[in-house]
């Protein structure tokens, strides 16, 4: 299985909320949560299990024109680590 | 908005009662004498208050919530608030019927408890017989895919069979397993000869569970909890007081944490009187350790008082006498002795069976 053949996607038990004292999202899972930044929000909200790595990044240079996709490759690439450190993350292919 | 003093977690204590008799049990002592248990519409409101006070996640609790029968009106309240809702449960009494309606209803994630992985030994722990119904508890929250974290208290009589628990972990699909070492207090600080393991029963398993979670990296998530008896620092009770929790116990006194009205003269609040963000903003007994004027020498000018706040206000005062004494589990603490001599008295009675003091007395209902 190679990573470019991964499709992200969240956990079930994973629950993403707007959190309305900071404007920002939250990722709860038991016992406590993290809080994410815009990118973070936007690179979750891609991990359906549908898209691969390289899909995100070609969706997500869309939407943030003033990042490069190198840039975003690796705010991706970070991310997705730090969500699978958790154990947040299945990965189909 | 000012986020230091913000509640993210509610600590819902539905009931006392409870069909085990743990001897190491977070309860009061005097839980039996405790007044009668609010009622759902209560609680429903309070879930309201916490969640515009910031709180995202409801624990709920007890006791044995599973007693409460109104559990399902609860958890589905607790849905349509948006909150992330974890059963803390012994597994009994159970049907996998009502486990299936829990989560039809929006529960998110459940918590079991197992006192050994052999029955024997669970059946004794617990003062009754459950070893095969939480086993069955278990397996059922995996084949209802609800995220399971099985919870272990350990301590001298259970902490080396370390490998079987995180096996048995394993084995039912588990996807959090903490291994927590026996807080001291409440009814574990009366039974803490018979349950207070040596520095080396504590390292090995230590050792072996930084191994389980290493190795199962993103598959379970394997959390050690070593009892601050070990640790020459305390823990951040709470994550400090008032400030990041909420605990409503049954009859709806709000509180920092489990035991705070076991600390004579704290003034706290009943939610039937008074809104819960009055209660968190404004009462005395919240307020009263919160920031760092309190702070006693040496936390005052400690570099580690912005981690642990001076410890437990529970532990210094059930082992100092004075809630407002550093905890005396810090080694620079006025009171450490007690801990050291603790610690003497669990190397020399290491091997020797001492009888539990169970949990006893039944806890009043609202019915
Ligand atoms: S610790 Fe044991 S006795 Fe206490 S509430 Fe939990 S299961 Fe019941
Ligand atoms: S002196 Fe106070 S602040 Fe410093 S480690 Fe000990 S308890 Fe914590």
């Amino acid at each position: 299985m190679t990573l470019a053949a991964v499709r992200p996607r969240l956990n079930p038990k994973v629950r993403l909320r707007f959190d309305r004292r900071t404007g920002r999202h939250l990722l709860l899972y038991p016992e406590t949560g993290l809080e994410l930044n815009d990118t973070a929000t936007a690179i979750a909200r891609l991990c359906t299990g549908e898209k691969t790595i390289d899909d995100m990044v070609d969706h997500l240079t869309g939407t943030y024109a003033d990042a490069s996709p190198g840039e975003i490759r690796r705010a991706v690439h970070e991310f997705l680590g730090v969500l699978a450190d958790r154990g947040l993350l299945q990965g189909a292919t | 908005m000012n986020n230091e003093h913000r509640p993210y977690t509610l600590i819902a204590e539905l009931t006392y009662r409870c069909p085990l008799h743990c001897p190491y049990c977070s309860n009061p002592l005097d839980f039996a004498e405790h007044g009668n248990e609010i009622d759902a519409d209560t609680w429903l409101r309070v879930f309201h208050e916490a969640e515009e006070l910031g709180v995202v996640q409801l624990n709920l609790t007890g006791g044995e919530p599973l007693l409460r029968d109104d559990l399902e009106l609860l958890v589905e309240g607790a849905r349509k608030l948006d909150l992330y809702t974890n059963l803390i449960t012994s597994g009994i009494p159970l049907t996998s019927q009502r486990l299936s309606r829990l989560r039809a209803l929006g529960l998110d994630s459940v918590q079991i408890s197992i006192q050994s992985t052999r029955r024997s030994v669970a059946d004794r722990i617990a003062g009754a017989p459950s070893f095969n119904r939480k086993l069955d508890a278990m397996r059922w929250a995996t084949s209802l895919e609800i995220p399971l974290t099985v919870n272990v208290v350990l301590h001298r009589e259970n902490i080396s069979e370390i490998e079987e628990l995180i096996a048995l972990a394993e084995c039912v699909s588990a996807d959090r397993l903490e291994l927590a070492n026996t807080q001291y207090l409440g009814w574990a600080l009366k039974n803490r000869a018979a349950l207070l393991p040596t520095r080396e029963q504590i390292e090995r398993a230590r050792t072996v569970a930084a191994e389980a979670k290493a190795r199962l990296r993103g598959s379970m998530e394997v959390l050690f909890v070593t009892p601050d008896y070990y640790t020459d620092h305390p823990k951040s009770c709470m994550e400090g007081w008032g400030r990041r929790f909420i605990v409503v116990n049954p009859e709806g006194l709000a509180l920092p944490c489990h035991l705070a009205h076991t600390i004579p003269g704290l003034r706290f609040e009943h939610v039937t009187q008074r809104r819960l963000s009055d209660i968190w903003h404004h009462s005395a007994g919240f307020n009263r350790f919160r920031g760092n004027e309190w702070l006693p020498d040496p936390c005052r000018t400690c570099e580690r008082r912005v981690l642990d706040f001076g410890g437990c206000r529970c532990q210094a005062f059930h082992l100092s006498g004075d809630a407002g004494m550093p905890d005396p589990a810090c080694s620079l603490a006025p009171g450490h002795d007690v801990i050291e001599s603790a610690r003497t008295q669990a190397d020399r009675t290491a091997g020797i069976p001492v009888l539990f003091e169970y949990r006893t007395g039944r806890g009043r209902s609202s019915r």
